[in-house]
């Protein structure tokens, strides 16, 4: 699946695996939750109003577009949360929103 | 950081409550810890400005109660309420700076809220605290020198930047040569950012007309008017898009301060004493909070705001200090005139919004049901047409779609800006958990028994 | 140098019911100017919950509601727009037998009065409603009752009386107000009104306009304390109140649950309100407790107003004790909304015809006469 994001400045660091609708995935320590999810599908979440998807737009937990939903109920802003292991993120699968 | 340290300094324990994890803002943010650092590559010319600033935290962290991943959401009176990882909590202040900084001013255009647009800032972003791009073939577009900056910091990076539009006139610069002049180094600054852009093949092209997106579920293609009127097609997968910045003045708002417009920067912004003072006892503002002035300034005033601080607790203060403090901010001031005249704020971008066009990203409120507010409900102030349209209702406030929603508005009601008003603010600042009651209410209990009786009287 | 107008009705206060009022005024053919102090209905009219509700409101209220209940199927259009009312039902919960009791009382007094009720044990309750957490024992339903939005309505009702003819002012707080040998002149900063009758729906502010016609009213602030969250699947299919009050809540098609408890804090004479954090808290923690599936959700703004409140938890509806020509309707208590259309209708009535098809001897302005009579405030906020 097309990726948003792309990799530039090449680090180290831990890997992280995580899910994106059941999917496995692998994140990098440090990475926060926007860019665990871009670098591997072209957007974060469906619009609620209108049939379109979402995918950031200020990376700076202003304009509250990143929030996604994940498996065990919780609601985050993928800005500002840094991914951690087992994140299950639910795009297709959680609904609207 | 600059009023916590010479809050420090003066024997003070100042308490810093950052929502970041880490000190530095957003101009200079930090990747999170596991990443470690990125060559200061990344950050360029201020890379040594951004070290101070990280610096002054492990310089006086024993002086200072600095407490990160903490949000304050609402102020009433001399309380805060914070959101914390523990939850809810409450913090009382003697005195209180804001120095709450500013996010990418954005307008809508057609295809804006596609994946893959972003804010300039966010582009940045994506790169300094993350060392990602925002996509492979990347267009900038802005209206301030955010632009030129972002833009280099790609193509140094070695991304390919397909194209960087600047919405304001190539001429406005030029006639604001003497007065950017002001500040040699910012100056000097700008012209390496061009001629570098240059070398990596990228020139910013000047004065564009329009410009849309277009893309089935994604970005896919930048369609753009150059300032001759010729129509321009480039193919990409993002774009980072904003226009200037606007203050985050919500705790202000709460607090009370008396806003003023500013018809430069068409926004409005709570008034600030050239001390920091607001026109609330006790609240300070600092920074591009209180008005758009950038990193430098934000510096300055935030040592100077410090210092107004200590005043008015009776300490004394060096005035020798405050003279060089208040020298450096005078200088500033007659640069930052000049940068903002050498990028007015592109408004001949607003007469492109067709009606169905969206305006409010977070509810998806087109321009059409503005304009149609305006014309048959009466709606000449942008609290009345919020009510009536949900412009601004959604999760972040409007914050993305005010200003636009003014300026539509007001073009619509043939009214000035300044007289379709502002949003008025109401806690939370931010989105908090409705669950956050279940965590830290206990330390609330008896203020809430209290508070429940003296109502029911 | 002041605008002069002389009309039949002058009416101080641009909430529903003053509104509406001009609206059923210049249906009969009266001249109507109409004084708000900012834009209308951005009042008590524009802030509350939303709950358009007959269940659970004081006996004396239920002809008057009974009698607004079909005006709300037709207020599209007559408004000629969308005001999102939707009869979801309003199911109020009740965690013990005692509220079961009660509400079962409740059911029985409002059969009388025409009001149909279903009473609803644990599990009716849960089978429909899955989702709710509390310690639910049953519930009384009230399924023609439901919702809609409060922003929108008064704003229409304004509209609708400017194109009807009326003359309405906004941003013209009525200054004061008194008779004159053949009515009443009533002024703002701009305007002197002269009029044969005057209508006094000013909100928490009719106190005041009372006094100026020798009517003392215990009539004090009450200022709701609401809150509302970012936009979820839509699942809460009821308007939901509890026994015992403390929060009630709904969810509209967009998905943001609107919920609502406790009181606020407010200044009348300056006409500031703030939600206040520790009542914002206790209305989420219950919230929570009823729909536990809210867990994850994020509160994105709240709000307050300032509405009138009156010792008794019922308005004042009906001509002045003191003053002939002078009608009174305010004081709605946090639960004006449902009402405002029909007091419009009702204020018309008295002053077309000197009185009114619904019963308004509990309404009487007089009642507060002896003040050793009045009962006390003993609740906060509104009862939902």
């Amino acid at each position: 699946m097309a990726a948003q994001f792309h990799r530039i400045v090449d680090r180290p660091g831990t890997p992280v695996p995580f899910t994106i609708d059941g999917e496995p995935a692998d994140a990098r320590q440090g990475d926060l939750l926007i860019t665990a999810v871009l670098l591997h599908r072209p957007a974060l979440r469906r619009f609620e109003f209108g049939a379109a998807s979402r995918a950031g737009f200020c990376l700076m937990a202003a304009c509250q577009d990143c929030w996604v939903r994940l498996a065990d109920g919780r609601r985050v802003r993928a800005c500002s949360t840094v991914v951690e292991p087992g994140m299950a993120v639910l795009i297709e699968g959680g609904g609207p929103g | 950081m600059r009023a916590a340290e010479a809050l420090a300094r003066a024997g003070l324990k100042p308490i810093v409550l950052d929502e970041a994890e880490r000190p530095g803002g957003q101009v200079y943010r930090q990747p999170p810890v596991a990443v470690g650092r990125f060559s200061s590559a990344i950050y360029g010319f201020e890379a040594h400005k951004a070290d101070a600033i990280h610096r002054v935290l492990a310089d006086c962290r024993d002086r200072v109660d600095y407490r990160p991943g903490t949000l304050v959401w609402n102020l009433f009176g001399d309380r805060l309420d914070l959101l914390t990882r523990d939850g809810h909590a409450e913090q009382r202040f003697d005195r209180l700076i804001l120095a709450t900084g500013a996010m990418d001013r954005s307008l809508p255009f057609p295809g804006w809220t596609l994946p893959g647009v972003f804010t300039l800032g966010g582009a940045q972003i994506a790169l300094k605290a993350q060392g990602v791009s925002i996509g492979r073939r990347v267009a900038f577009v802005g209206a301030g020198p955010l632009l030129p900056l972002v833009t280099h910091q790609y193509a140094k990076a070695g991304v390919d930047v397909v194209a960087a539009l600047d919405a304001t006139p190539f001429g406005a610069k030029v006639a604001q040569a003497r007065g950017l002049l002001a500040s040699p180094a910012t100056f000097a600054k700008g012209l390496w950012y061009t001629a570098r852009n240059r070398l990596h093949g990228v020139d910013v092209k000047h004065g564009i007309q329009s410009l849309r997106v277009e893309g089935d579920t994604h970005v896919e293609t930048l369609v753009w008017r150059d300032a001759a009127g010729a129509e321009h097609h480039v193919a990409c997968d993002a774009v980072g898009a904003s226009f200037g910045l606007r203050a985050e003045a919500q705790l202000a708002d709460l607090a009370g301060c008396r806003f003023a417009f500013a018809p430069d920067s068409r926004q409005w912004f709570p008034e600030r004493s050239a001390e920091g003072r607001s026109s609330v006892a006790g609240v300070y503002l600092a920074g591009d909070g209180a008005r758009i002035g950038g990193a430098d300034v934000a510096e300055l005033q935030g040592a100077r705001t410090a210092l107004a601080v200590l005043e008015d607790l009776g300490r004394a203060v060096d005035r020798r200090e405050v003279a060089r403090l208040d020298r450096a901010l005078a200088q500033q001031a007659r640069f930052r005139q000049a940068l903002d005249a050498a990028y007015p704020f592109p408004r001949h971008l607003l007469d492109a919004i067709g009606d169905g066009e969206i305006v409010c990203r977070c509810e998806g409120i087109t321009a059409g049901t503005l304009r149609q507010a305006a014309r048959d409900k009466e709606a000449r102030e942008v609290n009345r047409a919020k009510a009536l349209t949900r412009i601004g209702m959604g999760r972040c406030q409007g914050r993305v779609c005010g200003e636009a929603a003014a300026e539509l508005l007001a073009h619509a009601c043939g009214s000035e800006l300044q007289d379709v008003g502002r949003l008025r603010g109401q806690p939370p600042v931010k989105p908090i958990p409705i669950a956050v009651a279940r965590l830290g209410v206990r330390s609330l209990e008896n203020a809430a028994g209290a508070l429940a009786e003296s109502a029911a009287r | 140098m002041s605008e002069r107008l002389q009309v039949d009705v002058t009416i101080i206060g641009g909430g529903i019911a003053g509104c509406a009022a001009a609206v059923a005024l210049r249906g009969a053919g009266l001249t109507v100017a109409l004084l708000d102090k900012g834009l209308c209905g951005a009042g008590a009219s524009g802030v509350n919950f939303g709950g358009v509700r007959q269940q659970g409101r004081d006996l004396a209220e239920l002809p008057l509601a009974r009698r607004a209940r079909p005006l709300w199927d037709r207020l599209n259009e007559r408004l000629g727009e969308d005001v999102e009312f939707h009869a979801s039902g309003h199911l109020k919960i009740a965690r013990a037998e005692a509220e079961m009791a009660e509400l079962e009382r409740h059911a029985k007094a409002a059969a009388d009065h025409g009001l149909r009720l279903q009473l609803l044990g644990a599990n009716e309750v849960r089978s429909e409603l899955p989702w709710l957490g509390a310690e639910v024992v049953g519930g009384s339903l009230c399924a023609e009752d439901g919702h809609a939005n409060p922003r929108v309505v008064g704003p229409a009702f304004a509209r609708l009386a400017r194109r009807l003819g009326a003359d309405v002012r906004e941003h013209a707080a009525a200054t004061s107000a008194a008779s004159t040998g053949s009515g009443f002149e009533t002024r703002s900063e701009r305007l002197a009104i002269k009029s044969r009758f005057l209508v006094n729906c000013a909100g928490v502010g009719a106190g005041k306009v009372a006094a100026w016609f020798g009517e003392d009213v215990p009539l004090t602030p009450q200022v709701p304390n609401m809150l509302v969250t970012e936009p979820l699947p839509f699942f809460i299919t009821r308007s939901i109140g509890v026994c015992g009050g403390g929060v009630y809540l709904r969810q509209i098609a967009r998905g943001n649950a609107i919920l609502g408890g406790g009181a606020g804090w407010g200044d009348a004479t300056s006409d500031r309100s703030r939600p206040l954090t520790a009542v914002s808290l206790a209305a989420m923690t219950k919230a929570l407790a009823i729909v536990p599936a809210l867990a994850g959700a994020h509160v994105i703004r709240t709000w307050t107003g300032i509405d009138g409140q009156m010792p008794d938890h019922i308005p004042v509806i009906g001509f002045s004790a003191t003053t002939p020509n002078l009608v009174h309707a305010f004081g709605f208590s946090g639960h004006g909304f449902q009402l405002g259309p029909v007091v419009g209708e009702i204020i018309a009535e008295l002053i077309t015809q000197g009185r009114s098809t619904s019963p308004l001897a509990p309404f009487a302005i007089d009642r507060f006469a002896n003040p050793a009579s009045i009962e006390p405030a003993s609740a906060v906020g509104s009862e939902q």
